[in-house]
């Protein structure tokens, strides 16, 4: 340190007496970086370091806010979700849910968000989908994919785009209610041909642990065909079907109903995901600013005494000179 | 190892459970053990997703025909709203086919409903909801299911405002053009009358 100072002496006396500037801090410190960098002692500018304190504050206060956002956001939709999933249960404990099931046409529909800095979510969904089209296909069997959302579309379009038979954006502009997934369920029944459609999204178990899930809705024909065989859909038959209509239509309006249920259930639960993982994303992201935000301070300190104390060893040294 | 120890004691309990009616018995609701062992071979570096076998909650077993339980065990469901697992004693849906009576040890049945009345009668008390269509599946184990799209406490609808849209839904229907307003202005008309005979009563 005091080797330095010397050094720094040795060259500053030099630039009083050919540039009669004011001396002023800012310049000093400029240009005892300059000499600093030459002699390859490592600082930064005071300026410099005063610059990134202001940004990474800026940062840490909009990633703060954007965690009080997101709690809001996932208070409100937190009890709707809850209330919604009672709704699977009653075709889950008469269908059951076999995703092993082997199909010929096969539909991945993939829920994820609009909007991003959630954290890994919509990559997890991403890769259970690709995982899950790899499983079911084969020589005689194909799977496609319907997209909710532009951050699993983004992903997605980059190697499978011919796969893509939908694509839904812009799902959460009006608060989600049913009658909105079920024009959604009826819009992609009919567009897409299905023999099993296998939802996957992220179910919020809480704030911080959201779990990737897939849901197996078959098709009225599977499920015909499963009863038949036997095995856990043979106990259907045993049921008496009510009403005046076929067993096929009563069939067809109830994996309708069971699809758009389903459905309504995996978007809250997503949504509610989203907000989790967006929570927990920008509450890292602000204890990271702030820790950012110390060192640089440290760093500043450091720079600026060290300013000072060039100054004050500027002028002893040249006091001594004109004495001495 | 130790995931292969439970799934040995999973299948184990399912092989176990084959005589009970499966989706409606007491066995601890596990995963299928082929999509495990299929995922397995594909992905080994990715864990499997889970299915809503893991979230079903535990239904009462299945009970032979001598032993009819003495409630029944109603869970109304509807996207906004559950209300389960209540033990009454009988249970009126307005099914397609007219009002229908659910009792404890009542056939198993899948049923259509049509806009109507729902009424619950537990011991003395009587809750009438007002539903707009649905499903209700009864099993043998005493357990009905309903789910509506809607439902609502009669208390909570309001007698004017049905008035004022049967007129409205009338005269759309009388003058609607299309097959599709048609339909549409038949179904409200439909919710309708059966709302306004559901508040006479």
């Amino acid at each position: 340190m005091a080797m330095a100072a010397l050094r720094r002496e040795g060259r500053r006396f030099a630039a009083p007496i050919i540039s009669p500037q004011p001396l002023n801090p800012f310049r000093s410190s400029i240009s005892s970086a300059e000499d600093q960098a030459f002699l390859g002692v490592r600082s930064i500018s005071t300026q410099i370091v005063r610059n990134r304190m202001k940004s990474v504050k800026n940062i840490q206060k909009i990633t703060k806010a954007m965690k009080m956002v997101a709690a809001s956001k996932l208070r409100a939709i937190q009890t709707r979700a809850e209330n919604s999933r009672g709704l699977w249960q009653p075709f889950t404990a008469l269908l059951g849910d076999t995703p092993s099931v082997d199909v010929k046409k096969n539909v991945i529909v993939t829920i994820s968000s609009d909007k991003g800095l959630c954290g890994g979510i919509n990559s997890t969904s991403v890769k259970i989908s690709r995982a899950l089209h790899k499983l079911n296909s084969g020589p005689e069997k194909e799977s496609k994919y319907v997209v909710l959302g532009e951050k699993a579309k983004a992903q997605l379009v980059r190697d499978s785009k011919q796969n893509i038979e939908l694509c839904i954006t812009e799902l959460q502009k009006n608060p989600l209610n049913y009658t909105q997934v079920s024009v959604l369920a009826d819009d992609i029944l009919k567009n897409v041909e299905y023999d099993a459609l296998r939802i996957v999204f992220n179910k919020f178990q809480s704030v911080v642990s959201f779990v990737p899930t897939a849901a197996t809705v078959l098709s009225p024909e599977v499920v015909e065909r499963e009863a038949e065989s036997g095995g856990k859909l043979g106990e259907l038959d045993n049921y008496e079907i009510e009403g005046g209509e076929t067993k096929s239509e009563v069939l067809q309006n109830l994996t309708e109903f069971q699809f758009s249920c389903v459905m309504f259930n995996a978007v809250l639960e997503n949504a509610c995901s989203e907000q989790g993982a967006r929570m927990s994303a920008m509450d890292s992201s602000s204890r990271n600013a702030g820790d950012m935000l110390d060192r640089l301070t440290l760093t500043y300190n450091r720079t600026r005494q060290a300013s000072i104390t060039t100054e004050l060893t500027e002028i002893i040294s040249g006091a001594s000179a004109l004495e001495g | 190892m130790i995931r292969r120890a439970s799934t040995g004691l999973l299948s184990r309990s399912i092989v176990a459970g084959v005589h009970h009616r499966h989706f409606s018995s007491t066995e601890v609701p596990g995963a299928d053990e082929l999509f495990m062992m299929a995922w397995k071979r594909i992905m080994p570096n990715l864990d499997p997703p889970k299915t809503p076998l893991a979230f079903t909650r535990l239904r009462p077993s299945s009970i032979s025909a001598a032993d009819i339980a003495s409630k029944l065990t109603v869970n109304l469901v509807s996207p906004y709203s559950e209300f389960s697992n209540r033990e009454v004693d009988m249970v009126i849906v307005p099914a397609t086919t007219g009002q229908m009576g659910i009792l404890p040890g009542h056939m198993a049945s899948i049923s259509e409903l049509k806009p109507g009345v729902l009424t619950i009668h537990d011991e003395n008390d009587v809750i009438k909801y007002f539903i707009s269509s649905g499903f209700a599946f009864i099993h043998s184990n005493s357990v009905a299911d309903i789910m509506a799209t809607e439902a609502v406490p009669i208390e909570k609808v309001d007698p004017a405002s049905v008035q004022n849209r049967l007129v409205e839904f009338n005269q759309k229907l009388s003058s609607a053009s299309t097959d599709l307003e048609k339909a549409e202005a038949q179904i409200g008309v439909d919710v309708l009358v059966a709302l306004n005979s559901a508040l006479s009563e």
